[in-house]
């Protein structure tokens, strides 16, 4: 494994620059983040995490620094398809049933609708929905539809998972059923994993590694490396090491200004 | 697991969300019965549904044949009108400086009583021509389509957009698996609102002139010649033709979706 799966160098992101009203999102942001890694990003709202997350995916340009993924330019990967991603939302297209939903990405690659098709089971049956392929996205709770949308963003098997606050939206019992299932999940697939929360015990749980950050302008105060084993479950969440790095992550994020925007900056 | 089975639990909700207007209907034509018995009403005021009901029953070619020109008319400004708003919505999807020029005053439009143009339509083509009411008919239904799929080409989910950047989809990919399948239902409610405004408007504009063969203007000569009860049996005519338009409207969109995905959001599931 010789390149990072993600090399973040001196990257800043301003909206609006250079125009009355310019907001410095991010500044200075380094990172470097080795295959087989799980990064989460953790910060108040506002402090860009969602933004960096965007840059990586080439959803975003930065405005100065540079991206790389897997050694390409981030735009380059994106044209590749060398990532697959999930967000708050489901995003499941309502038109299409479950098995459809998960085959777009290979729709888009140009696959044929027969290896479409079994890659699409295949994955159904990696994140245990196999019997509900021909059901439509309304007839799924929140957090099978999320599952589904797990399964559409690894459905190529992309070496990267970009994923925004994909568990935001669900209630605390389904949403820790889901960080056990997602590693489950990136362990099999030996995916990397870039997982944007404002959960502490949701990013230590989950992460190999947790980059703190600050708010306006967005910058890392602090990697958090943490270690819990390959064999995480329902005692690591009770195991003393976890509270240890749980406090860990608490202090880092200590004494930071919240601000009151809920929603990080976008383009306009 | 939520999958559920809503097959039988439909069937007795039909019956439910039935039996209430029905009733309701039916209770209202007794009590216009007896109002004008017990009030004794004239003719020339408002007849008895039993009057009415009886023109209906002795002129069944004259309000057939009535019903076929002002449905035909309809029928034809619908279906060009569908045509064009659809054109018109991907043209404003494609090209954004269209869309900002024309999408304002497509709404704007849309609140006018535009079929009041017929009226100019009469004097461009010969005064027995069917085309004035057809173009004002397609002119109304245009708009309405073209406000509602425009709506649904553009307003995609921003999670479904950010997705498709992410798979490198390319503009007309975005159109073909996102913007258009999302268009569909918007289609589909502008028809079944376009559908009876085709009808309304086909009717009106008959007021305006042209050949005295279609149902509006029928009412009107029916009304001159203190026919009263006949023009009320036209009414009756024009009720029914609306209806059986919304309702073919309303079956495509059940044909056209068969997981039911408007009925699915409508129900809030």
């Amino acid at each position: 494994m010789s390149e990072a799966a993600v090399e973040v160098r001196g990257m800043t992101k301003t909206f609006n620059a250079g125009r009355p009203g310019s907001v410095d999102a991010l500044v200075d942001i380094d990172l470097t983040i080795r295959p087989g890694e799980f990064v989460s990003l953790i910060g108040p709202s506002g402090c860009g995490k969602s933004t960096q997350l965007r840059l990586i995916a080439n959803l975003l340009e930065p405005t100065t620094g540079e991206v790389l993924v897997n050694g390409k330019s981030a735009r380059q990967a994106r044209l590749d398809q060398d990532y697959g991603m999930a967000f708050q939302q489901a995003g499941l297209f309502e038109w299409r049933n479950v098995a459809k939903n998960v085959e777009l990405p290979l729709e888009l690659k140009g696959w044929d609708k027969q290896r479409r098709r079994r890659r699409a089971l295949e994955m159904l049956e990696l994140v245990k929905l196999p019997e509900f392929a021909d059901h439509l996205p309304w007839q799924l709770s929140g957090g099978m539809q999320q599952r589904v949308a797990i399964a559409r963003a690894l459905a190529a098997h992309p070496p990267l998972l970009l994923m925004d606050e994909p568990f935001g939206a669900l209630d605390e019992m389904t949403r820790e059923h889901m960080q056990s299932e997602l590693l489950r999940v990136c362990g099999e697939t030996e995916t990397t994993v870039v997982f944007v929360t404002h959960s502490i015990p949701e990013a230590v749980f989950l992460s190999t590694r947790v980059v703190v950050m600050s708010p306006r302008p967005g910058r890392i105060t602090t990697v958090v490396p943490v270690d819990l084993g390959a064999r995480r479950g329902v005692d690591t969440r009770e195991d003393p090491a976890f509270f240890i790095k749980v406090t860990e992550v608490r202090e880092a994020l200590r004494g930071m200004p919240v601000t009151d925007l809920d929603e990080p900056v976008r383009e306009p | 697991m939520r999958a559920v089975s809503v097959g039988g639990r439909r069937a007795g909700r039909w019956y439910g969300a039935l039996w209430p207007p029905v009733a309701f209907g039916a209770g209202s034509i007794v009590l216009w019965e007896l109002a004008v018995k017990v009030f004794d009403f004239q003719p020339y005021f408002l007849p008895p549904p039993s009057a009415i009901w009886q023109q209906f029953k002795e002129n069944p070619q004259l309000i057939w044949h009535a019903t076929k020109v002002s449905g035909l008319n309809a029928l034809i400004g619908l279906l060009a009108g569908a045509v064009l708003g659809i054109a018109v919505a991907f043209l404003l999807a494609r090209f954004r400086l269209l869309n900002d020029l024309v999408t304002p005053l497509a709404v704007a439009l849309n609140a006018v009583p535009i079929f009041v143009l017929v009226a100019v339509f009469n004097n461009m083509f010969s005064i027995t021509s069917e085309v004035p009411r057809r173009l004002m008919v397609t002119l109304v239904v245009g708009f309405i389509v073209l406000v509602n799929v425009a709506r649904g080409l553009r307003e995609v989910a921003p999670t479904q957009l950010e997705l498709m950047r992410s798979y490198a989809a390319t503009e007309f990919a975005i159109l073909r698996k996102a913007r258009v399948p999302n268009a569909v239902p918007y289609l589909f409610t502008a028809l079944k609102i376009a559908a009876p405004a085709a009808v309304i408007t086909a009717f009106v504009s008959e007021y305006f002139g042209g050949s005295q063969n279609g149902l509006g203007s029928r009412i009107v000569a029916s009304i001159a010649i203190s026919k009263n009860a006949t023009a009320w049996a036209y009414v009756l005519g024009a009720c029914l033709l609306g209806l059986t338009f919304y309702l073919i409207t309303v079956g495509l969109e059940r044909a056209a979706s068969p997981g039911g995905v408007a009925a699915r959001r409508r129900d809030g599931a």
